[in-house]
């Protein structure tokens, strides 16, 4: 049985008049975005799976994880290396596609999408689910070129457009006042912090639903951190964000909830408050107060 | 291999039991002064009160040190939070036991108004109580911990006779008042010790159940409310 998904709710208007209004561009798939307007009930699902299992060749990296992450919240995947939480996020983009030997079983769903489902649109997929790495990963091009890189990709070609909708990123990256003077200097030119909200940027200009984030602030300062994990908390109102982070801290103050992982399997999910101060799973008390092992 | 971590939480609880077993004594000291009419024994009072201070503070710092450079979480932090307030309760003991000493050194000029039967009684219940929270908080037994929380009554119930008995002097012969207010000031304060080993019990079954039982508040689950 498929988990019941609510579509995701139809896309705020881009803070800034200029870019109002514009939608997915053009050679995007007629499907971006659902008309229909979530219940009022019951939060809309962003990303979920079902009875999900993963084999690397004959390890299993994911063993039947269900879970159901808000649309509009932050989720943080815990848990000690090799405990499957990367594979899991790597799965709602099919990134996991890319490595040999890979077999899934189960369902996965971003939104009203299923990831797996042989009519799935891989391009529009990974347009839908923006993803952020450890390390920034701006390419050698100027700041503008990589902002709008992604919509040069889906064949945008008008320079007004562009500029805008590149302008309108860097301001959600908050990006934009460090930045709008030198937009054609090289985005190498930036500091590790700018460089990676440049990377936020670059993954909100193609107006995804869902961005997921491994390790995103790990290779950065406390101050470019303290940046980054404010950015996440804003953005949250206009996406569904799925964070993997090795820093208890960090997940504590941005998640709205938490999922902790072990060897593959999802041990536990609940409020972030909850699951901090006074977890269910005998599991999960032993690995966020370090007596592991 | 035992964690740096873990060796300062040891040594967390052993300075929570050392306060907990000077709270104990000053409130049994008290009392004795009292029935002895005994002032140096009441000044003694005073001397250990101080020495409790200097524990609350101390550990204090420990709590603040471990939440600002180790950052617990959960179980260790409902630990940690939980010894912030039983030393805060300790010290507050001590302080009723101050409050004791000085009824025991005014009463010790005057003559004797009776002899004391349920006052005595109520100190043996209120350090008993006091001795097995920091018992419980020791072996973190929850159980034990709610069991003792209902035992609240009894102490309540003596003080509640107490008063009644030391009304009726009053009302027979005026003369009393002063002497009978003393005592029944005594018996307010071994109440509020008994209340304070019962706060010390409810934050056993918070550290080890992650449970709210106080202000009848039955069974808040926390981070739930």
């Amino acid at each position: 049985m498929s988990p019941r998904i609510e579509p995701v709710p139809g896309r705020v208007p881009g803070r800034d008049p200029g870019t109002a209004g514009i939608g997915p561009v053009p050679s995007a798939t007629p499907a971006a975005t659902p008309a229909a307007a979530p219940q009022a009930a019951t939060p809309a699902i962003g990303l979920a799976t079902r009875d999900y299992n993963l084999f690397y060749g004959t390890h299993q990296a994911l063993k039947s994880v269900t879970i159901a992450m808000p649309a509009n919240s932050v989720t943080a995947i815990i848990g000690p290396s090799g405990c499957g939480k990367s594979t899991l996020l790597r799965s709602f983009n099919r990134m996991n596609d890319l490595i040999l030997g890979v077999r899934i079983e189960g369902t996965v769903q971003v939104a009203d999408m299923n990831v797996f489902a042989s009519g799935t649109d891989v391009v529009e997929l990974r347009r839908r689910v923006g993803m952020v790495f450890q390390r920034p990963n701006p390419f050698p091009k100027s700041i503008f070129e990589n902002v709008v890189f992604g919509l040069r990709m889906l064949g945008l070609k008008d320079r007004v457009e562009l500029v805008a909708r590149g302008e309108d990123a860097l301001r959600r990256a908050a990006l934009w006042e460090e930045v709008k003077d030198r937009l054609s200097a090289s985005a190498l030119q930036l500091s590790g912090g700018q460089q990676q909200r440049l990377c936020i940027a670059r993954c909100l200009a193609v107006e995804p639903d869902v961005i997921l984030m491994d390790e995103p602030a790990s290779a950065l300062d406390p101050t470019a951190t303290a940046r980054i994990e404010e950015l996440i908390l804003d953005l949250k109102a206009r996406y569904t964000i799925a964070v993997v982070t090795h820093n208890m801290q960090q997940a504590a103050r941005i998640s709205d909830q938490t999922a902790f992982m072990l060897s593959g399997s999802l041990i536990e999910f609940d409020d972030t408050r909850r699951l901090f101060t006074s977890p269910r799973e005998r599991l999960t008390e032993d690995y966020i107060t370090g007596r592991f092992g | 291999m035992e964690r740096h971590f873990e060796q300062d939480l040891d040594a967390l609880k052993e300075q929570l039991l050392l306060m907990g077993g000077r709270a104990e004594s000053v409130v049994q000291k008290s009392i004795r002064a009292l029935e002895r009419r005994d002032a140096a024994l009441a000044r003694e009072v005073f001397a250990d009160d101080h020495i409790i201070d200097r524990q609350e503070i101390e550990v204090e710092e420990r709590c603040i040190r471990l939440l600002a450079l180790q950052q617990p979480l959960a179980r260790d932090l409902r630990f940690i939070t939980a010894a912030l307030k039983i030393s805060n309760d300790l010290e507050r003991v001590g302080d009723h036991a101050v409050n004791i000493a000085g009824s025991a050194l005014r009463l010790s000029e005057e003559p004797e108004l009776k002899p004391l039967v349920d006052i005595p009684r109520m100190e043996v219940l209120a350090t008993a109580m006091l001795r097995e929270a920091l018992d419980n908080f020791v072996r973190q037994d929850s159980e034990s911990a709610r069991r003792l929380v209902r035992r609240d009554d009894e102490v309540d119930n003596l003080n509640r006779q107490v008063f009644r008995e030391l009304i009726s002097f009053m009302v027979e012969d005026p003369k009393t008042i002063s002497r009978a207010l003393e005592l029944i000031l005594v018996a307010r304060n071994l109440e509020r010790v008994a209340d304070l080993a019962t706060n010390i019990a409810e934050e056993v079954v918070f550290i080890a159940e992650a449970r709210i039982i106080k202000h009848h508040a039955e069974d808040v689950d926390f981070g739930r409310t």
